[in-house]
Order: structure tokens, then sequence, then C-alpha cells
């Protein structure tokens, strides 16, 4: 199962640049030009999302560096450790949501200090695959067509990370137990 | 919302620096989120570029078209309001599968495209998500990866005995957040309406 996936994640680029310019010859369409059509927005698109990842970015990045994610974690730890929810892990189920390469390095640095088959090690990993950079999505993707009231986006994708957080924390103690 | 949790983040920061006698961090950190946003965007513009020409020549051929014909009877239900083999939907479904199949560099573009073909259809405030953004993001952001392939080569790297012993408890974890999300997504966007809003 994981192999034929694999498989497929790796020639799904390939075989999508292959049949698509190939489909719209056999309709008639000037490949090249269209091509090029297309690829010229691109530039405008990327530069639109600048302003609302600067803002998104300037707030994270400040958060981290100021400490005040460590105190949050360090008024919230004793809490979670009564439901059985390691203090270790709650800086990446923090980050998770706002930086990707900041939350990363953490489950690295947790998986090399507990090794990757320890409970954390399980679970971080379990965190990590199993929901996106929440924030960064938001602000990119809304950034990209410029709309800055995102209503209710914020708690639909907040709730699903709080979820999945729980949903990990419970499988991964069925699955590999809490001990080791 | 937003603004609220932004400026939270910025005054709870800027106190705790403060009260720790480190306020100097504050400034560089400032920059330096600043200098990273405009890298990423920088780096965006390759890929994008790249991906909105395959999307031209795509929707050009009648692929995105069909491919939204194809899976109707999932858009139906989750995406109400845009109307039926409507271009964004082809986009919406691209992105999602790129997501599952781990291939962040395609699934950004595709999602940029989606967002335009959905603000196309926004008949509203333009600098305001519609039902359609809102449920689309609620997908991506909670989205399945069927093989979380970094870190995997992270485990494998630090000698784990089954690097891929985590797939199973990841698709049992994303596929209830993603439930979560649709469920919520839901319940807001009908409370939403009843506020008028």
């Amino acid at each position: 199962m994981y192999e034929i996936i694999a498989e497929i994640s790796r020639w799904a680029i390939p075989l999508t640049l292959l049949l698509v310019p190939l489909a719209a010859v056999l309709r008639g369409v000037p490949v090249f030009e269209a091509f090029v059509e297309g690829a010229g927005e691109g530039f405008a698109t990327a530069i639109k999302t600048i302003p609302y990842l600067v803002a998104m970015l300037v707030a994270i990045s400040v958060f981290r560096a100021s400490g005040a994610m460590e105190l949050m974690v360090q008024t919230l730890s004793p809490a979670l450790n009564l439901i059985g929810f390691p203090a270790e892990v709650l800086p990446h189920a923090i980050m998770r949501p706002l930086s990707g390469g900041a939350a990363l390095g953490i489950a690295t640095d947790l998986i090399a200090t507990h090794g990757p088959d320890s409970f954390i090690g399980q679970l971080v990993s379990t965190m990590q695959g199993s929901t996106d950079t929440t924030f960064y999505v938001l602000t990119l993707y809304f950034g990209s067509v410029g709309i800055s009231r995102y209503r209710y986006a914020i708690i639909s994708g907040l709730a699903a990370d709080l979820t999945t957080l729980a949903a990990s924390v419970f499988i991964v103690q069925k699955v590999f137990g809490a001990g080791g | 919302m937003v603004n609220y949790i932004w400026l939270g983040m910025i005054v709870f920061s800027i106190l705790v620096a403060g009260a720790d006698g480190r306020i100097e961090v504050i400034t560089r950190a400032a920059l330096e989120g600043a200098n990273n946003a405009v890298k990423t965007s920088l780096n965006l513009i390759a890929i994008i570029a790249f991906w909105l020409g395959i999307m031209r020549l795509a929707e050009a051929a009648g692929l995105v078209r069909a491919l939204a014909r194809l899976v109707r009877p999932l858009t139906r239900l989750l995406f109400p309001g845009v109307p039926k083999e409507h271009p964004a939907l082809g986009a919406v479904i691209m992105n999602l599968s790129a997501n599952i199949l781990g291939l962040g560099n395609a699934a950004t573009p595709m999602g940029l495209i989606a967002m335009q073909e959905l603000q196309k259809l926004n008949r509203g405030d333009p600098k305001t998500a519609t039902d359609a953004m809102c449920t689309f993001l609620a997908l991506n952001t909670s989205c399945l990866t069927l093989i979380p392939s970094t870190i995997i080569g992270i485990r494998l790297m630090h000698n784990s005995a089954d690097p891929a012993a985590i797939v199973g408890t990841t698709i049992f974890a994303t596929a209830c957040g993603m439930s979560v999300a649709i469920l919520v997504d839901r319940v807001m966007r009908f409370i939403y309406h009843l506020r008028g809003r």
C-alpha cells in the first residue's frame, strides 16, 4: 500500500506535465502561447501575497522570539499533564498552526532527544503529519485574492487542529501505548 | 477575529519581552519575520507561474471542467453555492489531490488558482471571504496526506525500527480533524447566515 502511494506521488507531476499539453494540442490549443499567457499571471499573484504574509509572519516571529510562546507553554502544561498530554509536545502543538518550518524543527528535536519509537516520538510524528499550517495557509490563500475579512475560517481551522491534536494523543496511546 | 488574534500576539509578546528585560529582541524578530515573508512570496513566483501555465492549458483542453464533472456528487454537497462544472471546483479538487499525494509544491499554486476562481464568484464585498472559500480552506488546512514523507525521513534518520509506523495514526488523526472541520464549517456558515453576515 505504502509503495503504491509513493509510486503514484512520484509519477503524478511528470504525467500531468505530459498529458495536459498533449490533451490541449488535440483540442487545437496553441500550447506555447497559452502556457505563457497563464504563467504571466504568476508574478502578480505571488507579489500580492507579500503584505499579508509580512503582517502574519511578523506577529509569529515576535511571538516566538519574545518568550511569549515559552510562557504560554509553561502556563498550560500542568493542566495538560493531567489529561495525559505530555508537556514536551506542547510547543509543537502551539507552533504547528503558525509555522510549518518551526514545528518541523521542534519535531525533529523531540525525535532526536526521545527517539522516534518512544511515545513522544510517535506522538509528535503523528501530529506533524496530520495537520497543516492553518494560519499560514489562510493568510497566503486569502491574501492572494485580496481578502482581509476571514469570517469564520479561523474557527473551523483551529477546531480541526484541536481535534487532530486530541485524536493524535488518543490513537498513539491506543496503538503504541503510553509507556516507552 | 483575525484582527484580535494578530493584535493579541503582538501586544502579549511585547509585554512579555518588556517584563523580561529583553525588549531589544522584538525589533530584530519583527524585521526577520517581514524578511521571511517577502522571501516566501518571491519563492512562490516560480512555482505559481509554472502551474498557472499548466492550468491554462488544462482549462483550454477542457480537463478542469471534466474533473469538476467527475467529482460533482461530492462538490455539490460541499459547495452548494458554486455552479456545477465551474473551473473553481476542478482547481479545488486538484489542490486537495496534490495535498493528499504530498505534492506541496503543486498544491499551493492549485490552491491559489482555486481561490482566484472562487473570488470571481464573489458577489459581495471583494475583501470578505465567501462561504465556498471558508469551506475550501477548512478542507485544505485539515487535509489528509497519505504519506507524511518528511517526517518519515526524519524518523529513518534517527534509526526508527519502523519509520512508516505513524502512517496509520496520522490518517486516523487527520480523518477526525477533517470531519470536524467540515462540521464546524457547516455550523458556522449557518450561524453567520442567521446573523446576516
